[in-house]
């Protein structure tokens, strides 16, 4: 177990990691100061997780629908829908538990929708949560009648800008989340069935699971996820903006799986590991902002750090790197062998 | 010999090798200038492997490809093209959504001021096509032909580049009775130009209808190649499954006797256009075999009795009871199993350990929740690795890196692990090494013994004599014969399989 949590760490979107932490430290001696106020933390490390927190909630329901070679453009707009739903009824006086329940479930809703598409009429994913993610917005300006819609529920604005022991909410949810659906995904079947769904569809109808049921249930749970996320995004603001809230958050989140380690082609994935993509993509905007660099640049920045942590990540650079090293390390090799045949003489000799 | 001719293209001592599996071995094949020759063999006979490398797709590792007797090396299918061999493949290889003239001519279009001369384009495409019998407006897109079409003017592009052999790999594969006539009749026309023509098919009606010679690869070996007036279906189905059959009559095992009670019925089983109404009485501990050529409906009959397609008539009785099979699922809860013939698409989970590939099936019936720990999958996949002898480093490697032996051991495990007490296996043997194939066959006796129901497609003859109990014949998506007893023999199946069919014209089937 140590050595493979070992391992883990030493995957290079940890190395990732660091290096845009120290970067920004660099352009910013501050960053890593944290600080105790008013019962919670504070600091620059603290708002990475803060903000990262939508697209790393979008991030754990987007692993297990790339996982089954899906892909859900929705969640952007179901954000949108789901912080509509949450504002206006927020604005009715509504319960929180009755404010929360209407937006997650028009969520996954939602989410059930796209996965009745891809998994029961055979429609394309990409196609297929397209139209959720055209209709969606114009489902969320229906909702909020076209205006922006304020609130000053405190129970509702707690969820957004609340904490708990010491973390913001949003962090703790986001936390909370991805241990859950962790847990839900690897100490159940559901999992591997998810990845037996990815690595070869045919084979797994042949093998007896029931694949419609469980891609309809992954892409509920992205729905549910975008929901919460939409909860949380809503709640922050005090306000639902049909227009702009969680807008191209979904490539975001996408993103944040690819820099995961899950590949868009479907099979082995890693929630927590998608999760830490989140934070790295949230870690670098937030260093091209307290850089002081134009703004101009933040896109091109982000760009060109994501093609070098996919660079580093891809299977053939890793070969090429691999037999580099073979080259370099022939004669230490040779050397290697021949000190070991002589340990094996020696050894004998120690016996008698 | 009646082939004074000189061959246009020939291969002499043809051999390629994918790593360990020899494709080819010392291949000698002609295509003689208006003639017709049958290129035959089951799936993994080396057809393909030996078209590639006419057509220059592939380069072989020894012997050599003459064109008109002068040795030639192709790097590309181009090249090929170049020296006059063109190939029609089975799907046709076109632009749907471009017009007839365009199909024809792209890539060569006659040219004015530098511009496409539409003019010449359509007057020349009509002229060709007058050629072909074929009167319709080359304006039109492709798209809107029927398949038959397509498949003529394929053919009339690939005539156009090149103009010396014609290879048609299954070109009659999608095509109706009507079809076809009119695709022989567009052939015979090639042949009478002095063409030299080289036709793929498994129909074997199709063979006697319109060739002149036949060669038949089996195994990557060349087993003959003969003027067809030589041959009968009797001879060419012995060459396309058997071996010396002479030297295998001690095969014929009489295991008959110990056949246990009766498990399972299908009654009058069977899907309109797919598998005609088969009956079949299954029991416990016995070995149906099940043989007939490519295309014969075999696959298909496994796929019903599996759930993979559904059937739309007769009924199947097992514990007494009417059941329905509508999906894998089904099938699997009633206690069946099924290894597909084609591994890789429908077996594996390649990127998956072999732990995990073995217990999925297990897993997959307990459902979502009901969770294997992984001590019990180790536990699980540990004992099959031991008691199939699957070879791998560990139960952790994903299942791809396995040979195809390994991965078909494990595909069994699989299913064993579910205690199944019916199970399919199609080509369990197809494109595994010697010492593996022993051992699955082996390993189905010993089933048998302890009392499981199987039925075992397979193309290898030998190997299906010596493990059935009951040997199913198929042809033309029709059970046509179940063989008991002496009956089981290598020679018998040959003479069954190559029976004259009757009226009804293999290709059109039971079309709904």
């Amino acid at each position: 177990m140590k050595i493979r949590l070992g391992s883990a760490f030493m995957k290079p979107q940890f190395a990732a990691l660091l290096a845009v932490l120290l970067l920004n430290w660099l352009v910013f001696p501050g960053f890593f100061d944290i600080a105790w106020r008013d019962g919670r933390l504070f600091g620059s490390l603290i708002d990475v997780l803060n903000r990262g927190a939508p697209v790393a909630i979008l991030a754990v329901g987007m692993t297990a629908i790339i996982a089954t070679r899906g892909v859900d453009l929705s969640v952007g707009a179901v954000m949108a829908v789901a912080g509509a739903v949450a504002a206006t009824c927020a604005v009715a006086g509504q319960p929180l538990i009755v404010t929360l329940a209407a937006a997650l479930g028009i969520g996954l809703a939602c989410g059930l929708w796209n996965g009745l598409l891809v998994a029961y009429l055979g429609i394309q994913p990409f196609v297929a949560t397209l139209v959720l993610m055209v209709a969606g917005r114009g489902l969320a300006q229906l909702v909020t009648s076209g205006t922006i819609v304020t609130f000053s529920d405190p129970a509702l604005v707690f969820v957004g800008t609340g904490s708990l022991f010491g973390f913001p909410m949003p962090v703790v949810i986001a936390l909370v989340l991805m241990l859950a659906a962790h847990a839900l995904m690897r100490r159940t079947a559901i999992g591997l069935f998810i990845e037996a769904i990815g690595t070869n569809l045919s084979a797994a109808n042949y093998t007896g699971l029931r694949s419609r049921s469980l891609i309809l249930a992954v892409y509920g749970f992205g729905g549910l996820c975008a929901a919460i996320a939409g909860t949380i995004a809503a709640a922050d603001i005090r306000g639902a903006d049909a227009n702009n809230a969680g807008l191209w958050l979904e490539l975001d989140a996408i993103l944040a799986v690819v820099i995961g380690g899950t590949s868009l082609l479907g099979g082995r994935f890693s929630i927590p590991m998608s999760v830490l993509g989140a934070v790295i993509i949230q870690a670098m905007n937030t260093g091209i902002l307290v850089s002081g660099l134009p703004p101009e640049f933040n896109l091109i920045v982000k760009a060109s750090v994501i093609i070098v942590i996919l660079i580093l990540q891809s299977d053939r650079v890793g070969e090429l790197v691999a037999g580099w090293k073979r080259r370099s390390t022939v004669l230490p090799q040779a050397d290697q062998a021949k000190s070991k045949t002589q340990v094996n003489i020696q050894a004998p000799e120690k016996m008698g | 010999m009646t082939s004074s001719q000189q061959a246009v293209l020939a291969a002499t001592a043809i051999t390629k090798t994918f790593g360990a599996h020899v494709a080819l071995q010392n291949i000698d094949i002609a295509f003689r200038p208006g003639e017709v020759h049958a290129l035959l063999g089951e799936n993994g006979a080396g057809k393909s492997t030996l078209i590639k490398i006419l057509t220059g797709a592939y380069t072989p590792d020894s012997g050599t490809v003459l064109v008109d007797g002068t040795p030639m090396s192709f790097a590309t299918p181009l090249q090929a093209q170049a020296a006059g061999i063109g190939t029609v493949y089975q799907e046709v290889n076109l632009l749907a959504n471009m017009t007839v003239a365009d199909n024809l001519f792209i890539g060569r279009q006659p040219r004015r001021f530098g511009l496409v001369d539409q003019r010449t384009m359509a007057r020349d495409a009509r002229r060709i096509l007058a050629g072909y019998g074929l009167d319709i407006d080359v304006h039109a897109e492709l798209s809107t032909f029927s398949v038959a079409v397509q498949q003529i003017i394929a053919i009339a592009r690939a005539v156009e580049l090149s103009g010396k052999v014609l290879i048609l790999d299954e070109p009659t594969a999608s095509l109706d009775r009507s079809e076809v006539l009119k695709l022989f009749e567009v052939i015979r026309v090639l042949k009478a130009r002095g063409l030299a023509i080289v036709f793929i098919t498994h129909f074997l009606d199709q063979v006697f209808e319109l060739c002149d010679h036949a060669t038949v690869l089996r195994n990557g070996r060349l087993v003959g190649s003969q003027p067809i007036d030589d041959l009968n279906r009797t001879t060419l189905v012995r060459m396309m499954l058997g071996k010396d059959l002479s030297l295998h009559e001690d095969a014929v095992a009489g295991i008959e006797a110990e056949v246990g009670e009766s498990l399972m019925q299908f009654s009058a089983y069977g899907l309109g256009g797919k598998v005609q109404p088969f009956t079949l009485n299954i029991h416990k501990g016995e070995v149906i075999g099940v043989a007939g050529l490519l295309g014969s409906g075999r696959t298909e009959m496994a796929r019903l009795m599996f759930g993979i397609d559904t059937a739309d008539q007769g009924e199947l009785i097992l514990d007494g009871k009417s059941r329905k099979i509508r999906s894998p699922r089904d099938a699997i809860d009633l206690g069946f199993g099924f290894c597909p013939e084609d591994r890789k698409a429908d077996g594996i989970f390649g990127d998956l350990s072999v732990r995990e590939n073995i217990i999925i099936a297990m897993q997959a019936k307990l459902g979502w929740f009901r969770t294997l720990s992984r001590d019990e999958q180790m536990e699980i996949a540990g004992h099959f690795i031991e008691a199939l002898d699957i070879r791998t480093a560990s139960a952790e490697l994903p299942i791809k890196l396995l040979s195809g032996g390994n991965q078909q051991k494990a595909i069994l495990a699989r299913w064993l692990a579910t205690d199944p007490r019916f199970l399919i296996l199609d080509e369990p043997t197809r494109g595994i090494d010697v010492g593996a194939h022993a051992e699955i066959v082996r390993m189905i006796s010993r089933l048998r013994e302890d009392g499981l129901a199987l039925i075992v497609i397979s193309s290898e003859l030998d190997e299906v004599v010596s493990y059935s109990s009951r040997i199913v014949v198929m042809r033309d998506r029709a059970m046509v014969a179940e063989l008991h007893g002496a009956d089981i023999a290598p020679d018998v199946i040959v003479q069954t399989i190559a029976a004259q069919p009757t009226s009804s014209a293999p290709f059109e089937g039971a079309a709904p």
